[in-house]
């Protein structure tokens, strides 16, 4: 039972926790997608700076002496989704409205948001330096190890605090999404001007406040993402733009445009590239008292070796974008 | 519009002088060798996007072929790895290789002996999944010997002359251009970019991490010139500061030389009926088609066409700075920097494209030094006050680059979306 314990460690949580951040992500990129039909690569952005908001407010907190029972980083974390909603809406208003207005093609909104991309980027690392932070300097991060004897496994169950709270806000917001889509005037408006823009627009949909909720929608959820990968890992500046494409290839191998397309795709993106680099030995181990000589285990026996674990993500994109271009939920075809 | 180009042209002559005034010419010049690598794959990137209207978002991928390949030709032989196993087993490996690929082809030919539907599905990714394995039997044991000490490291040069290195770094582009575009020109225009940054990052990644081919991280250096060094003037009783700028100003002559070649060439190419043709096809594929035109062959042509030019000019920067160092490719310095370059300069039109790259060039490496001095300049100023001087400002101005290009390109998008010398559109009859 050891080798079972150790999977769940090693890729049921580490996947699971991978797939949260980039379905969050993939949301984001997904609806924008289907709303406003551009690639918007400043998402990453979007995560960081959000990460990056979350972070100044709980420090502020440690600074007021205000103990939290739970991570501050999670306390803080509905103010910094407001503050990112915000600044994503500035952001638009700023930069994006303006060529919409001239009826700028989607190439030009995608090249724009690669300027913003830069901008948000270098004002970060202009203000944060080129360093990485961690949100547990004034509290421990808290590791659960559950002990496994009793399936007789010798080695405990390990999952640090931020990952359990991770799976269940993502769980909640997920859920409060899909709510929000299906029953609400506003999300079945969303989903039309998705479905159709410009019938939604004669059926007397008022698109410009769709628009607007369609950046909070991202930016909040972005933030989260960005905020919740940092408590995993660390913060730095380029915290979400090594991950962008990986949570572009979970929105699109969900299909463009299909919420729900993005949770799954971020899920499966998460799950595949801990599975790739997964080393089956340390599970197999036992069958090498069963197998012959001639035919026992390697010491490694990983489908990939680690150093490429974000290409996964890739090779499973450009294999969508020619299999099945339009996603496993039929979004936006290519 | 002539009037404007000269004007602007003109602007950055006065540039160039002004930052040689300032900065010495030892910086400026190599600046400017570096300059005109980039024009090389500005124009390549103005041949794809402006003659051809595709997205191509993966330089970064075709740079660092560029590099590798020149670094492969120029580098003197290794020996070791020669005298040892290591060429046997990359054999076998290359055998290994094309057996799988065999394999994979077999499957996906299945349906000529009736197993077709899901089965072939199933039997194709059974091939895929056979053909890795055995290739990775093969190819993880023999660059696990050629990295140990008596494989010889890695696998060292062939002591070519930079100039062919160039030349195959064009060709090994195109080879991947080819590959690329097969697989990827049938998307659209985000689905395009997307899939290319994903392959550039996927090259990137086996250019870093095969350590047997190019090093990887512990870099190759150094990596030969094509023109005497600032060594080999000062070996003829030259002072080292004209020593190194005859070195510069050799370089910079062959660079241009071939920049003026190209420049020529697809000018040509441009205003002829080979021209014509790729704009019709940007401009309306449909109709392009119904001409009797093959759009997916010609845009096919193009993608090649464009990513020679790339392979050679990232050839080119790695000869001048004699070091392959995978790890210091960016998507920021090496992608965008280069779409910025052309945008702003204008899409379409080759001498824009040109202008583009040196002017963003000159701002993209002066914009450090500059805002240290802004930074500078406040920080004296804010200590007066007794506020205190800013920390850490060498690090801190040199993140503002990035921003600047941001502002640019946003700045441009605004104000000039077609860029300071856009295309000119001539209308006949």
């Amino acid at each position: 039972m050891t080798e079972l314990i150790f999977f769940i460690n090693q890729v049921v949580i580490a996947g699971l926790v991978l797939g949260c951040i980039y379905a969050l992500g993939a949301i984001g990129i997904t609806l924008i997608f289907g709303i406003l039909r551009f690639a918007h690569f400043a998402h990453s952005e979007l995560m960081t700076g959000g990460a990056f908001i979350a972070f100044l407010l709980a420090s502020a907190f440690a600074a007021w002496g205000i103990v939290t029972p739970i991570p501050t980083g999670f306390v803080v974390l509905p103010i910094a989704m407001v503050l990112a909603a915000i600044l994503a809406l500035g952001i638009d208003k700023g930069f994006y409205a303006p060529l919409r207005k001239r009826g700028a093609k989607p190439v030009t909104l995608l090249i724009a948001s690669i300027g913003v991309t830069l901008m948000i980027q270098g004002l970060i690392r202009l203000f944060f330096g080129a360093g990485s932070y961690s949100f547990f300097e004034n509290e421990p991060k808290e590791v659960f190890r559950f002990d496994m004897a009793a399936i007789g496994s010798t080695r405990p169950l390990v999952i640090t605090e931020p990952q359990i709270l991770m799976i269940l806000v993502t769980f909640v917001s997920v859920l409060a999404l899909h709510f929000f889509l299906t029953r609400s005037r506003l999300g079945k408006a969303m989903r039309a001007m998705a479905d159709n823009a410009d019938l939604a627009q004669v059926s007397g949909i008022n698109t410009a406040l769709v628009v607007r909720v369609t950046w909070i929608i991202a930016g909040a959820l972005g933030c989260m993402a960005g905020t919740m990968l940092a408590l995993d890992v660390t913060l730095k500046p380029d915290l979400a733009f090594n991950i962008i494409l990986p949570i572009f290839a979970a929105a699109i191998v969900g299909g463009l445009g299909q919420a729900y397309g993005a949770i799954a795709g971020g899920l499966l993106i998460g799950f595949a590239e801990t599975l790739a680099v997964f080393n089956w030995t340390m599970v197999l181990r036992p069958l090498n008292a069963i197998l012959p000589d001639w035919m026992q285990l390697p010491p490694t026996l990983a489908l990939v070796p680690t150093e490429y674990k974000l290409t996964v993500a890739f090779v499973i994109l450009v294999v969508t974008l020619l299999v099945r271009p339009t996603g496993i939920f039929k979004g936006a075809s290519s | 519009m002539i009037q404007r180009s000269l004007t602007l042209f003109g602007g950055l002559f006065v540039l160039i002088l002004l930052v040689g005034w300032v900065m010495g010419l030892p910086f400026t010049s190599s600046r400017l060798v570096e300059a005109a690598a980039y024009a090389l794959i500005a124009l390549g990137l103005n041949i794809q996007w402006g003659y051809g209207g595709l997205f191509n978002f993966g330089i970064m991928g075709f740079l660092m072929v560029g590099g590798a390949a020149v670094t492969f030709i120029s580098f003197p032989v290794n020996p070791a790895f020669w005298a040892g196993e290591g060429p046997a087993m990359l054999g076998k490996a290359l055998l290994a290789f094309a057996v799988g690929a065999l394999i994979v082809l077999a499957a996906r030919k299945s349906d000529r002996i009736g197993i077709t539907g899901k089965w072939k599905t199933a039997l194709t990714v059974l091939a895929w999944f056979v053909g890795y394995c055995l290739y990775r039997s093969q190819i993880d044991p023999a660059a696990a010997y050629i990295e140990s000490a008596a494989g010889g490291g890695w696998v060292g040069g062939l002591g070519g002359h930079p100039v062919l290195g160039w030349l195959f770094g064009g060709v090994l582009a195109a080879g991947i251009a080819y590959i690329v575009g097969k697989i990827c020109l049938g998307l659209r225009t985000d689905y395009l970019a997307i899939a290319t940054i994903g392959i550039s990052e996927i090259i990137r990644a086996l250019i870093k991490n095969m350590d047997w081919l190019t090093r990887g991280t512990l870099t190759v250096s150094p990596i030969p010139w094509p023109t005497p060094l600032p060594q080999d003037f000062q070996a003829g009783g030259m002072d080292g500061y004209s020593a190194l700028l005859s070195a510069r100003a050799g370089y910079l002559l062959l660079a241009v030389i071939v920049l003026a070649l190209v420049m020529w060439l697809i000018s040509r190419a441009y205003a002829g009926p080979w021209g014509r043709m790729m704009r019709a096809i940007r401009d309306n594929h449909i109709a392009a088609t119904s001409m009797g035109k093959n759009v997916t062959a010609r845009q096919l042509e193009i993608f090649v066409f464009g990513s020679v030019l790339m392979g050679i000019g990232g050839a080119m920067l790695v000869s001048f700075v004699q070091i392959f160092d995978p790890s210091s490719y960016q998507p920021i310095n090496h992608t965008f920097l280069i779409w910025v370059m052309v945008i702003v300069g204008g899409a379409g039109n080759n001498w824009g494209a040109l202008f583009g790259a040196i002017l963003l060039w000159l701002i993209w490496v002066i914009s450090e030094p500059l805002s240290k001095a802004v930074f500078d300049f406040v920080s004296t100023w804010s200590t007066q006050f007794g506020w205190g001087a800013i920390p850490e400002i060498e690090a801190r101005s040199a993140q503002m680059r990035v921003f600047v290009l941001g502002l640019v390109i946003t700045i441009a998008l605004r104000f000039a979306p077609r860029g300071l010398i856009p295309e000119v559109v001539k209308r006949e009859g």
